[in-house]
């Protein structure tokens, strides 16, 4: 029991867990134990050794443990799960946060090669808008006279019919009505 | 001289675009679903059997008629008699309902692909409440994964009346998923011709690794046994047809005008006859494909599961019967509980309530589709692999290839209708239309980022485009038919393929083909007028899950 209290003590000051007028007039015989158990556990109150038999408040305590809770675990070499506060609960350690997202990182690159993708795409079709317009205007100077008109056919546009294909005359094939059906 | 018709470049880029559109999320997600729901392998029965007599002559149909006429929709059908080009609006009209709510998904798959460069993946657990001494109680209750879905992603509200405000994050992955189809379809088949070569091809790599490493997961087996079972008894069931049906049907994506307009930029002596064939078939064979893969993710989780379960049961038992570390074991579990039962009555009626019933069937059992098994059940899969960043990157790129490549094919579907039109491509450039239309689509979408955004979105998935495709494609087989004439058809196919179609297809388009659209329009009909009030699930966050 003596040796726990005296943990406690050393602990307490150790570490600088109480307020700095306390820590100097601090004795073994202020950290009281009382409900020793077989499990090692135990209760504890810190004593204000300027004001004789007070105690210090349960929640200035409580505060102080919660900061130091990963130096008061490897004090004893354990752990969160093995060393338990009443009323204490763990807290759990948030995962490391960037200061940008990451996903607007990767946003903003597609982003920015979707946008530039269809900038180029844009500007080119224009300057080749504008050489056909320059190209198509000075062949109509030269043939201002004659009138171009889409080559027919027997009434059906030359555009339609397959010309590279060559084995079939859609000009024949689709005036099968003309000829009588035998 | 009068502007030529863009072409393709060459047919092979007219393949691929019409594989990159009908092979869409639908394989992937609907389609295992389905295969689970109808009797796993034996459901393979109907679907071939509908694909041959529905899917592949309305395919043929479809190409056949963008072909001859070399105009979209709506320039189509006039040709075929001037009364039809109604049909070509409503065909207009459909794609621009399915593109105003369909690129939220890529959207959503740009965000979870967004999400995927970082270690731990934000997914993979919970985030801690305010006091951090636990996990975030909406997320406890649940699963990370479902919790990152509903509402990191969306952050759902509680019903849909509740609409709540835009989500930032979300509208700027909407914009850029319509910049980026933008920029796919800006100079026509120029670009979308390049672009489908990366979109047809892709899904198909990052289906082949995780076929790999989904065949190599532990567990994966039992997923596989649970799918090819058959159970034929389900082929007596009317609805395992019908699904099938349907299932072909709307994946192939007829009825859009989608098919029409890409046929259109055909050369005239393209043999639409075998690449209709060609793309049927590839479609079906990777909704298999997609299937198997999704099956072994299916047993990889649900062991995974199980196996949790089992081991946190094991440490319970351990515990509190101060057993030997390793005595218990996932093989002598059930025997020792029932001894230690019978030993111990009051000590284990105590622990009764945490010892959960660990059972592998009903994990699997737990059959999923749509976003839910894309987004839920794939991502809890990934984060449970090595290098899940890698395998999560790839999903999702996968997703997005698939998404896109559907997302071409109803632009062009209401894009070409509109360049076709003299009054149109007299005025505006073709850049300047495109920009319009994906503009006005983007700001519309804008509906779906809201908190109430993804009820709006089954909504718009469940009844937007089903009776209407329907209605379509049965008007589009009897005026091919009958009013423009099958002999006529027959003639126009001769002329451009070199042969003339044969009995079957003939068959299939007089009479096969519309009995079966009659039939399932007058299943659908049926079925609204039964349900009564229409009801949707919500996503409740003070209980666990939908209800």
């Amino acid at each position: 029991m003596l040796s726990s209290a005296s943990q406690m003590h050393r602990m307490l000051s150790k570490y600088g867990l109480v307020s700095k007028q306390l820590w100097e007039i601090m004795l073994i015989s202020n950290v009281l134990l009382c409900n020793v158990t077989d499990r090692v556990s135990f209760w504890f109150v810190v004593t204000d050794s300027a004001k004789n038999v007070t105690t210090v408040a349960g929640s200035e305590v409580e505060a102080a443990i919660r900061m130091n809770r990963n130096r008061i675990n490897s004090a004893f070499l354990l752990s969160d799960k093995t060393l338990q506060f009443l009323k204490i609960s763990s807290t759990i350690a948030p995962p490391v946060e960037p200061s940008t997202p990451v996903w607007l990182i990767v946003f903003g690159v597609v982003l920015c090669l979707t946008v530039a993708g269809i900038v180029f795409l844009i500007v080119t079709g224009i300057q080749r808008r504008k050489k056909q317009n320059k190209e198509s205007s000075e062949t109509e100077d030269l043939e201002e006279k004659c009138e171009v008109t889409v080559t027919i056919e027997n009434g059906i546009p030359c555009e339609t019919l397959d010309l590279k294909a060559g084995h079939i005359n859609g000009v024949y094939a689709a005036d099968d009505e003309r000829f009588a059906s035998l | 001289m009068e502007k030529s018709r863009p072409l393709w470049d060459n047919p092979l880029q007219f393949v691929f675009a019409c594989i990159s559109y009908a092979v869409g999320l639908g394989n992937v997600w609907r389609f295992p679903y389905l295969c689970q729901m109808y009797g796993g392998g034996g459901f393979l029965i109907p679907y071939f059997i509908m694909l041959v007599v529905e899917g592949m002559p309305l395919l043929y149909l479809e190409l056949a008629v963008g072909q001859r006429m070399r105009r979209g929709s709506i320039g189509a059908w006039k040709m075929i008699s001037p009364y039809l080009c109604g049909v070509g609006v409503a065909s207009v009209v459909v794609s621009f309902f399915l593109s105003m709510y369909y690129n939220v998904i890529n959207a959503w798959a740009f965000w979870y692909l967004f999400h995927s460069f970082q270690d731990p993946l934000p997914w993979a657990s919970c985030p801690l409440n305010g006091n951090r001494t636990g996990d975030e109680a909406e997320c406890a209750r649940t699963s990370p994964t479902q919790y990152f879905w509903y509402r990191r992603t969306l952050n759902i509200a509680p019903s849909l009346e509740a609409a709540g405000a835009l989500q930032w994050e979300q509208a700027l992955c909407l914009t850029l998923a319509w910049l980026l189809v933008y920029l796919c379809i800006l100079r026509g088949t120029e670009s979308t011709g390049k672009v489908v070569y990366v979109t047809a091809s892709l899904p198909y790599c990052v289906l082949i690794i995780y076929l790999i490493r989904g065949l190599t997961l532990h567990g994966a087996v039992n997923g596989l046994i649970y799918m090819f079972t058959p159970k034929l008894e389900q082929l007596a069931n009317p609805k395992a047809w019908i699904s099938a049906a349907t299932q072909i049907f709307f994946s192939l994506g007829l009825g859009f005008g989608s098919l029409i307009a890409f046929a259109s930029y055909n050369e005239p002596s393209n043999n639409c006859e075998r690449h209709a064939v060609v793309v049927s078939l590839i479609n079906s064979a990777t909704s298999i494909f997609a299937s198997i893969v999704t099956f072994s993710i299916y047993g990889f989780k649900a062991t995974f599961n199980y196996e949790s379960c089992m081991s946190k049961v094991i440490l319970l038992l351990t515990n509190a019967f101060d057993l030997e570390e390793g005595s218990l074991t996932a093989d002598n579990l059930g025997a020792v509980q029932g001894h230690l039962q019978a030993a111990h009555p009051q000590r284990y009626a105590e622990l009764q309530p945490q010892l959960k019933n660990c059972s592998l069937e009903a994990e699997l059992d737990t059959a999923v589709q749509g976003t839910g098994l894309a987004f839920i059940v794939y991502s809890e899969a990934i984060k449970n692999m090595e290098v899940p960043q890698l395998y999560s990157v790839l999903y999702f790129v996968m997703l997005l290839m698939l998404g896109i490549g559907s997302m071409l094919g109803n632009t062009a579907a209401i894009l070409t209708p509109l360049t076709d039109s003299k009054f149109i491509a007299s005025h505006l450039s073709k850049e300047v239309v495109s920009g319009l239309v994906c503009f006005i689509n983007c700001i519309i979408g804008l509906i779906f980022t809201m908190e109430a955004g993804n009820y709006w979105f089954d909504i718009f998935n469940d009844y937007a485009a089903t009776l209407s495709l329907l209605l379509i494609v049965l008007v589009e087989t009897i005026a091919v038919c009958y009013v423009y004439g099958i002999r006529r058809f027959e003639k126009d196919l001769h002329t451009m393929i070199g042969h003339k179609p044969s009995w079957y297809w003939k068959v299939m388009w007089a009479f096969a083909s519309p009995l079966l659209i009659i039939s399932l329009f007058i299943f659908y009909i049926t079925d609204y007028i039964l349900t009564g009030t229409l009801q949707y699930q919500a996503w409740d966050a003070a209980q666990v899950n939908d209800d």
